[in-house]
């Protein structure tokens, strides 16, 4: 009987689909990539059946923590340098171009306005480490509300119409938020939406 | 590496005649790949793919409403509930201006869920409809907007469960958006979050919630 032969087959693959593919792939997350902008405080949102989605421009998001404090942030850089003008304005404060440049760069705040020029000064780490005490809300120091009215009343070109999220911590106690709410209400807001996470099955 | 020389390349020839050795063209694309894959893990990993949801509220004008334009609603068709500590949700009725006994109850389907369907079904006869409804526009009989339409004549029915929603200072965010969804969860039309009263924090204390 006749030996059969294996024939000897050569043991190198064909990288080349594979890289096709992982090369796509890679593509396809790299366009789709927003990055999260850093938030100053994690905030563990409730869950609701609710579907609706938050539009992604002309947002003002007022972020409750659960420690009770109250962040402040709003989107589009321009915006937000006009805001600063308007709040300075108010304050009596003077900001140099440099530090409302580097405000407009910011997605949230949670300083009062009194330490918003140190706020600014920080490097990226040092605010990373930082501990904020929140933007005041109390009647007597309303800056918040302050906040909310200057938002609304900047003009924006391209703005349509500014949309109010309030993003809670599960565990934030109900003055705060009672207090957020009389807030806006206080400025005309009577219409605002809570920013909740899937609902888990049942 | 995915390659392994299979012979060839350079061997001693015979004849003693110099040539150049024939080198292969194949590139190994392995260490490529490999970062291929490294990256598209970075990018799956900090990506952020679903945008938040929300949930829209509308809470009643601050002015003070001139008594004319106020509508009065029947006291049965009113439930209060009371967002108190510990995730518990204490509700009443008001008879002739007085307030029945709280009853204290949890959150979730087989609590505040039932006694909300339960009362609301008592006083909307229409309720039963909207699950007909639901599967009719899934079965593509009606329409998105039909249904929508439909729904909205449903949950504002006149005689449908009034909700007065009062949250407690000691109760938590949670508790309230939990609330509102239990709102949309039973087809409660019409629902509104309103400050609480000193008495009803009195009610509290006597159901030890306080």
């Amino acid at each position: 009987m006749a030996k059969v032969k294996v024939p000897r087959k050569s043991t190198s693959v064909d990288m080349t689909a594979m890289t096709d593919v992982a090369f796509l792939l890679l593509t396809f997350f790299m366009l789709a990539t927003k990055f999260k902008p850093d938030e100053p405080v994690v905030v563990d949102t409730p869950s609701s059946i609710s579907e609706i989605k938050l539009p992604e421009t002309d947002i003002m998001q007022l972020t409750i923590d659960k420690t009770g404090r109250v962040f402040f942030g709003i989107d589009g850089q321009k915006t937000r340098e006009d805001i600063l003008q308007r709040m300075a304005k108010i304050y009596n404060m003077k900001f140099s171009p440099e530090e409302i440049k580097e405000f407009s760069l910011q997605s949230t705040i949670g300083v009062p306005m009194s330490q918003l020029p140190q706020f600014l000064k920080m490097t990226t780490e040092e605010r990373a480490k930082a501990n904020f005490p929140g933007v005041p809300t109390d009647s007597l120091n309303n800056e918040l509300g302050n906040w909310i009215w200057e938002s609304r009343l900047s003009k924006n070109a391209e703005r349509k119409e500014l949309r109010i999220a309030i993003k809670g911590d599960r565990d934030a106690n109900m003055p705060t938020v009672k207090r957020v709410i009389a807030v806006l209400q206080e400025k005309k807001v009577n219409r605002f939406n809570f920013i909740t996470s899937m609902e888990k099955a049942e | 590496m995915a390659e392994i020389e299979g012979g060839g390349g350079g061997g001693k020839h015979k004849g003693g005649k110099k040539r150049g050795k024939k080198l292969s063209t194949r590139v190994d694309f392995t260490p490529m790949v490999d970062l291929g894959f490294l990256l598209i893990t970075f990018f799956m990993l900090t990506t952020s793919m679903n945008k938040p949801q929300t949930m829209e509220i509308n809470m009643p004008d601050k002015n003070v409403i001139e008594e004319k334009d106020k509508t009065l609603v029947k006291e049965s068709q009113a439930i209060t509930l009371l967002l108190a500590k510990d995730d518990k949700v204490v509700t009443y009725f008001l008879k002739d201006g007085e307030p029945s006994t709280p009853q204290i109850q949890n959150f979730g389907a087989k609590g505040i869920r039932t006694t909300l369907l339960e009362e609301n079904r008592k006083r909307n006869p229409l309720l039963d409809s909207i699950p007909v409804y639901k599967g009719m526009l899934n079965k593509g009989i009606i329409t998105e907007e039909e249904y929508k339409a439909r729904l909205f004549d449903i949950k504002s029915f006149k005689n449908a469960l009034i909700v007065v929603i009062k949250a407690a200072d000691n109760s938590k965010y949670e508790n309230l958006v939990d609330i509102l969804d239990e709102m949309l969860i039973c087809n409660i039309g019409r629902y509104a979050v309103v400050d609480i009263s000193d008495s009803e924090v009195e009610m509290l204390k006597t159901v030890n919630l306080n």
